[in-house]
């Protein structure tokens, strides 16, 4: 926090200008409660519409078999019960975990290398390696699928066809779906590291260079400086890394649609797809409000758990 | 947490006069593993950019080159020509722009109101826009869809803007920044008699520019590259974002891939643009800012 401290402390001067028009807003502006309330008014109004509302009578359609036009006949817990019924979503809920549980830990990994290498007095050509590094976030999921889906092709793939000149035979990363899967997790990496690498940059800057000085003198390594000083003084931005990007990951739509469709079959649908598919596809809007509200309890689930998980090591 | 004050260009020349011999040899492995990774990073759009210059023949020619054979811009062409491109690209744009601004204005005073008044029910306001991140749109994706349609932006450009305006990084971001502004520059404009809102939009926000600089590139982002949401409200092929353009493409029976990449290549143009200008509004982000504390 810090550096912002400097960055507006200088440039505060300026702008004071005391020969302003003065009282030129009506005095009710002037109040300390009518101010504050006018210019949260715009995001309190959204707020409300957008996310009170439909919040409101998503749980109430959950309880009905709506389907979007006409009545909304009541059936109480029957959505719930037939959607913990069905195996498309127990396998949608499993794939989303599978992806969530590959993709958050190695784009951790990778957005914390990179900006490690980033800020490393050592490393040279920095300012080229920063653009190339950050031009994925750049690229929309759809693109960001085409391309992974371009370069993985079965039959035209530039991957493949390295692997058959080394003496492989063609491998199937579109009918396979395990394969499949793991192609999406490639692309969500290689496209989450940029904005991760952010955080992470400016956290590794406030790192105190006297703490390194002083493991110096104590005759530290790399490694053991890396563990003991940098991962504790970077805890409370590795752990935002982690919780958006579990956030993130867990409702992916956009990538997966554009690399296989959710394919092969409906093998890899993930969870947003099948409320997706379910509530606007098949217009079961009661039965997707209640997949949405499973959807949003696991969320909320992991968010305390790692909020509490977080707190413990912070004491 | 306890900061060293020190601005890195400081740092750096410390640790240079600490040099020791064991140096040439870290800058030559992590320099050689940085420079693999960026090879690794640049590969997949590197080929997919190439690739789009080659003819619908060659794509999928054995052997693969790198470079065409025969440098061509067929692709693009009919990309442009066969969908409607031209009008994809402006949907996206009003789309994008109208949104961005919309964003800024609203966070800006969501986030000066956060930093510069208290009371009981700023801080409700304050954990009820943090809860946005945490239950994103995805959670409420069918009623909300028919929240949007009983409010008639059904299959119009501003359903997909409106919803889109509220944000929680946004609205932190400002909130982090006018917390930092000295709390001096208030005082003296009461004294001098400014009213809470001029003096707002004439001291406060004239401060933030960076911040409505780095808060717009985001937010244009954000909306240029949205799928999902434009896809449910809008129907009319006129009305077509470039997101479910290309997306089109891709869900045909058989891929054309040669329009694929050219209109692909066509939709990251004008942010790629857009980035290497205001690289260090981007670069300087703090995004992390208040959701860290």
């Amino acid at each position: 926090m810090v550096d912002s401290v400097q960055r507006t402390a200088e440039p505060a001067i300026g702008p004071v200008n005391h020969d302003k028009p003065r009282r030129r807003f009506r005095r009710k502006l002037n109040s300390y409660t009518g101010a504050p309330l006018l210019m949260i008014s715009i995001n309190l109004v959204l707020f409300a519409l957008f996310f009170v509302w439909p919040a409101a009578i998503g749980l109430g359609y959950s309880f009905t078999s709506y389907t979007g036009i006409g009545d909304a006949p009541f059936v109480g817990t029957d959505n719930y019960t037939k959607l913990f019924a069905d195996p498309a979503f127990w396998a949608a809920l499993k794939r989303t975990l599978i992806y969530t549980a590959s993709v958050v830990p190695l784009s951790f990994v990778a957005a914390l290398g990179t900006a490690y290498l980033l800020v490393s007095p050592y490393t040279k050509g920095k300012s080229v390696a920063r653009v190339v590094f950050f031009l994925p976030w750049l690229i929309s999921p759809i693109i960001v699928g085409v391309i992974w889906r371009w370069l993985f092709g079965e039959n035209f793939g530039l991957v493949n066809f390295i692997i058959e000149k080394f003496g492989g035979s063609a491998v199937s990363w579109q009918s396979n779906g395990d394969l499949s899967l793991i192609v999406v997790i490639v692309a969500a990496t290689w496209a989450g590291t940029a904005f991760n690498m952010l955080l992470f940059i400016a956290a590794l800057k406030n790192v105190p260079v006297s703490y390194y000085e002083a493991a110096d003198l104590d005759g530290a390594n790399a490694w053991q400086k890396f563990r003991r000083i940098t991962l504790p003084a970077i805890a409370p931005t590795s752990f935002i890394v982690i919780l958006l990007s579990t956030l993130h990951t867990m409702k992916e739509y956009s990538l997966i649609v554009a690399v296989n469709a959710g394919g092969p079959g409906t093998e890899n649908n993930l969870i947003v797809q099948y409320i997706y598919s379910t509530g606007f596809r098949k217009a079961q809007i009661g039965y997707a409000s209640a997949a949405s509200f499973i959807l949003l309890l696991i969320l909320m689930v992991i968010a305390l758990v790692q909020m509490l998980a977080n707190r413990r090591k912070g004491n | 947490m306890a900061v060293d004050t020190k601005p890195p260009a400081l740092r750096r020349s410390r640790k240079k006069a600490g040099a020791r011999s064991g140096d040439l040899l870290r800058a030559v492995t992590s320099s050689t593993v940085m420079w693999v990774l960026v090879v690794i990073y640049a590969l997949p759009t590197l080929w997919f950019v190439v690739s789009s210059f080659k003819s619908a023949g060659e794509l999928f020619t054995y052997p693969l080159t790198f470079w065409p054979k025969h440098f061509t811009i067929d692709g693009y062409v009919k990309a442009w020509t066969q969908f409607d491109f031209a009008q994809y690209f402006i949907n996206t744009l009003i789309v994008a722009v109208s949104a961005t601004v919309l964003t800024v204005v609203a966070s800006a005073m969501a986030g000066y109101a956060l930093a510069k008044y208290q009371s009981w029910w700023l801080k409700i306001f304050a954990v009820c826009i943090l809860a946005t991140t945490m239950l994103p749109g995805e959670t409420i994706l069918a009623p909300l869809f028919l929240v949007v349609r009983n409010l008639g932006l059904y299959n119009s450009l501003s359903g997909v803007v409106v919803p889109a305006v509220i944000t929680a990084t946004g609205t932190f971001m400002f909130r982090q920044f006018f917390l930092t502004a000295p709390n001096d520059l208030l005082e003296a404009a009461r004294i001098d008699g400014s009213g809470e809102f001029s003096t707002f939009l004439r001291i406060m926000l004239p401060l933030a520019r960076p911040i409505i600089l780095t808060l717009a590139i985001f937010s244009f982002q954000w909306r240029w590259n949205d799928y999902l949401w434009p896809l449910i409200i809008l129907n009319d092929p006129n009305q077509f974002t470039l997101q479910i353009g290309v997306a089109s493409i891709i869900g045909a029976n058989n891929v054309n891939w040669s329009v694929l990449l050219g209109a692909s290549v066509l939709s990251m143009v004008p942010l790629v643009a857009i980035y290497l200008v205001f690289q260090k509004y981007v670069m300087s982000a703090d995004m992390n800012a208040g959701l860290k504390d």
